[in-house]
């Protein structure tokens, strides 16, 4: 049904969301948690520039990533530095301009997630002799478990339906860079319609079936809270 | 130095604590006083939950926070009940008891409360594998206490742990309550606004109001004090300690004694030579120049009016007593007060209609 | 929520969707306002002679800048440009064919040329050298199957024989702008753009380029349409015109096309 080029489009999507997730989740993480519990006065400014990619069109953040990672952009001059080449054209590239533009889809469910838990729950755990680290993965993390999942989804589903920045940044590279959501827009744009009703198809079956899982296991992840 | 020294001062706004107090190093003290005392602040004070910038705590002799200590909450080797029981939703009560207790072994290398024991006095036994979901509010609380027990505190703090419970669910936990009293060396702070819980627990009695301490003593001396502008109302009275010293098989009565004399109160069944309180509230307590043998009153004890107050009603005083060394209240019409003559020295009859046995 | 409760709250959102639409729309359309959707890499030289018209003839001229085949699509759906001025040759005549585009009124406005450019001074010489070199990491080409310069790259690089070697280092813009951006970023050492996005004033702005001889590929013809909407209206007809005339194609010629 699929062709090989299609297939390996969709198989690069899923690698990349997957990456992309993956860190996320490592980085989201810390910046939620702080967001949600400090009173600090930079608290306003820091949610307002992880809310910053909403804001801008896909393709003008492509624009601008396309520029600072570049020869004459700082990232440019700093991965050349340190020896790893220049992002753009690469799937790293692709990765690194899809966590800054995802970055308000994990952080926003987890912090939304880690406000609602309260204070209380960490006092009890400090006087049950938890220190701070080891309360936020017994308590804090727990709890949160379904915001995790909320957020995941979102940035894993972002993520596959991302498509200025790629195509700004990605070079449409077969196997490296052109990913499901591009090679639909080149069906399109060759006017190989029922190309693109297929791959189409294929995502939003997928797309929706992630989302379904999501919204049932939400339930009986509430009752026991 | 069995002793708890608490010094605390903040300001935040709108409220303010400033508190300097020494406490006695076991029993059950509790911190009284209305809503927006300073109660619960002064409590998460002590556990470390705030951080006022003046601080000193010691605990029977270590020093937990001065101007150079500061240990953090979860270093300080105590166990601490909310107002809400807070049970980790995402655990079963045994996983909660569980929790504090791994964390603690390394501090309290075995000593103090095991988890057999917590349980045990608890009476949680059969809920071990339940979700806190599935737990009643009285159930909840129990697991609460015995989860802050299983970490073998060297100080257990209580934050009205009964608030959120209904009459009956609160008759349900406060033997519980006394059995650690009884049992357990620990001292325990107890947070509460209820007067009929101080009777039943309290050692020993701080009275916090705007964030200050107007009192701090046992309890028998702090409650039969006139000078405090507490108002308990209808709750005014007096606590004392007492032995069931003797059973009236027929009347169905029992003799408390006290130092000082004794009372006769209804037979709820505890044993001869049991260790009791006798709580007399000050309504309940009439006074009279004769002992009075033609009236239906069960006890008249021989007494010495020590000082007269106004009571918050312009009708009414105050009239403190002491029965050869055991303090007792008695709220009386002004008129009568005048009408007895009434002043310090004079003796006087304590003609009590209602005792309560408690404990 | 009742049925009442709903209605009402259609009726709302209904008064709410027509509130937001007024705030859109901005000014009406005038009858002598042209609506042409014009094909990116001749967007400049389109703005220059849209002005000069406008002057000339007091008919306003409303311009659409985007992708052929974007348009194709949006025509084919209704949109409502009166003159479309494509990239290619063969969207006009698809349009002409689905009776979307009047008949007779195509013709090629302008030939584009295709330039091997870099930003670099002198790193692109006079005769392509540096393709045979193949010392650089990414050619940026459009991509073949969407963009006419694309087509033209490929049969280029066909031509000189270097279609294999150079295949591998190939980073595909979707449309000539894109490529140029891979290019003028500097991402890409060279590329093949349009002499019209590096061209002003009949000069190479920046860098270094080689301005690919039209016997190496097909030529890229870039064809008008008068639209089925602009049928019989005074001021489309009057546009394209111009657009042959040879005021118009002086300020072609300066932007680097031919005829």
């Amino acid at each position: 049904m699929l062709t090989s080029d299609e297939l390996q489009a969709l198989w690069l999507t899923v690698r990349l969301a997957a990456v992309v997730t993956t860190i996320l989740l490592l980085i989201g993480t810390p910046i939620a948690w702080w967001l949600a519990r400090t009173r600090c006065r930079w608290k306003g400014p820091i949610a307002a520039i992880v809310a910053l990619p909403l804001v801008l069109p896909p393709s003008v953040l492509g624009f601008y990533l396309l520029l600072v990672m570049g020869p004459h952009g700082p990232i440019g001059q700093l991965t050349e530095a340190l020896g790893l080449g220049r992002l753009p054209f690469t799937f790293w590239g692709l990765v690194v301009a899809s966590v800054f533009y995802s970055l308000p889809f994990m952080v926003q469910p987890l912090q939304t997630a880690f406000e609602s838990i309260g204070e209380r729950p960490l006092e009890v755990a400090a006087t049950l002799r938890a220190s701070p680290l080891d309360a936020f993965f017994t308590v804090a993390v727990p709890l949160a478990l379904p915001g995790f999942l909320t957020a995941s989804v979102l940035t894993f589903a972002h993520t596959v339906g991302e498509f200025g920045v790629v195509l700004m940044i990605g070079g449409n590279l077969p196997g490296v860079t052109r990913v499901a959501s591009v090679q639909i827009y080149d069906h399109v744009e060759a006017f190989e319609y029922a190309s693109a009703h297929r791959l189409s198809a294929v995502m939003l079956v997928f797309a929706f079936l992630v989302l379904l899982a999501l919204y049932a296991w939400r339930p009986g992840a509430r009752k026991g809270a | 130095m069995n002793r708890i020294q608490a010094r605390f001062q903040l300001a935040w706004p709108g409220f303010g604590l400033d508190v300097d107090i020494a406490l006695p190093g076991r029993g059950v003290t509790v911190l009284f006083g209305h809503s927006g005392s300073g109660k619960t602040t002064l409590l998460r004070c002590i556990a470390g939950l705030e951080r006022p910038p003046v601080g000193k705590l010691s605990i029977n002799g270590d020093t937990w926070q001065d101007e150079r200590t500061w240990l953090p909450p979860h270093r300080r080797p105590l166990g601490y009940v909310f107002q809400e029981a807070s049970l980790f939703p995402h655990l079963s009560v045994l996983g909660n008891l569980r929790y504090g207790l791994r964390r603690a072994k390394t501090i309290a290398n075995g000593q103090g409360v095991s988890l057999e024991h917590a349980i045990d006095l608890l009476g949680i036994g059969h809920l071990l594998e339940r979700k806190p979901d599935r737990l009643s509010g009285g159930e909840r609380s129990r697991v609460a206490i015995a989860r802050a027990l299983a970490v073998s505190p060297r100080l257990l703090l209580l934050d009205e742990p009964l608030a959120a419970l209904d009459h009956d669910r609160k008759q349900e936990i406060l033997p519980y309550l006394e059995r650690l009293h009884d049992e357990l060396e620990v001292p325990v702070l107890y947070v509460s606004h209820a007067p009929d819980e101080v009777a039943r627990i309290a050692d020993h009695l701080v009275v916090l109001e705007d964030g200050r301490a107007l009192a701090s003593g046992p309890l028998g001396e702090t409650l039969a004090r006139l000078d405090l502008p507490i108002r308990l109302g209808e709750d005014t009275g007096v606590v004392i300690d007492a032995v069931v010293a003797e059973r009236d098989e027929q009347w169905h009565l029992v003799r408390a004694s006290f130092a000082g004399g004794s009372v006769w109160v209804r037979d709820t069944g505890m044993a001869v030579g049991h260790r009791a309180r006798v709580r007399i509230l000050a309504r309940d307590v009439s006074l009279a120049h004769t002992h009075g043998d033609d009236s239906s009153i069960l006890n008249a004890l021989l007494a010495h009016v020590v000082a007269v107050a106004d009571e918050a009603h312009p009708a009414l005083a105050l009239v403190r007593l002491d029965v050869a060394g055991t303090p007792l209240i008695a709220r009386v019409t002004r008129r009568s007060a005048a009408h007895l003559g009434l002043r310090p020295g004079l003796p006087i009859w304590a003609q009590i209609k209602a005792v309560a046995l408690i404990g | 929520m009742t049925c009442l409760e709903l209605r009402r709250c259609k009726t709302t959102i209904f008064g709410f969707v027509l509130a937001i639409f007024s705030l859109l729309s901005g000014s009406p359309a005038f009858a002598d306002e042209i609506q042409v959707a014009v094909a990116a890499n001749f967007a400049a030289p389109m703005q220059k002679i849209a002005a000069d018209f406008e002057k000339e003839t007091g008919h306003k001229v409303q311009l659409a800048f985007g992708a052929t085949g974007k348009f194709y699509a949006q025509i084919q759906n209704g949109a409502p440009f009166e003159v479309l001025l494509a990239a290619d040759d063969t969207t006009p005549e698809k349009l002409e064919k689905e009776g979307l585009g009047v008949a007779n009124s195509r013709f090629t406005y302008a030939i584009g040329k295709l330039v091997l450019w870099s930003t670099k001074a002198g790193y692109v010489d006079d005769k392509g050298e540096v393709l045979k070199r193949g010392d650089f990491k990414h050619l940026a080409i459009a991509n073949p199957k969407l963009a006419p310069y694309g087509q033209a790259a490929v049969e280029t690089l066909t031509a000189l024989g270097l279609l294999a070697t150079a295949q591998p280092k190939f980073v595909q813009g979707e449309n000539i702008a894109q490529t140029h951006q891979f290019i003028a970023t500097g991402n890409a050492e060279l590329g093949f753009v349009a002499l019209s996005q590096v061209m002003k004033d009949g000069r190479i702005t920046e860098g270094s380029a080689w301005i690919v001889p039209s016997n190496l590929h097909d030529p890229i013809r870039q064809d008008a349409i008068l639209l089925a909407t602009g049928k019989g209206k005074a001021a489309p007809a009057a546009l394209l015109k111009y657009l042959a005339g040879d005021k118009a194609r002086a300020v072609i010629k300066s932007f680097g096309y031919d005829f």
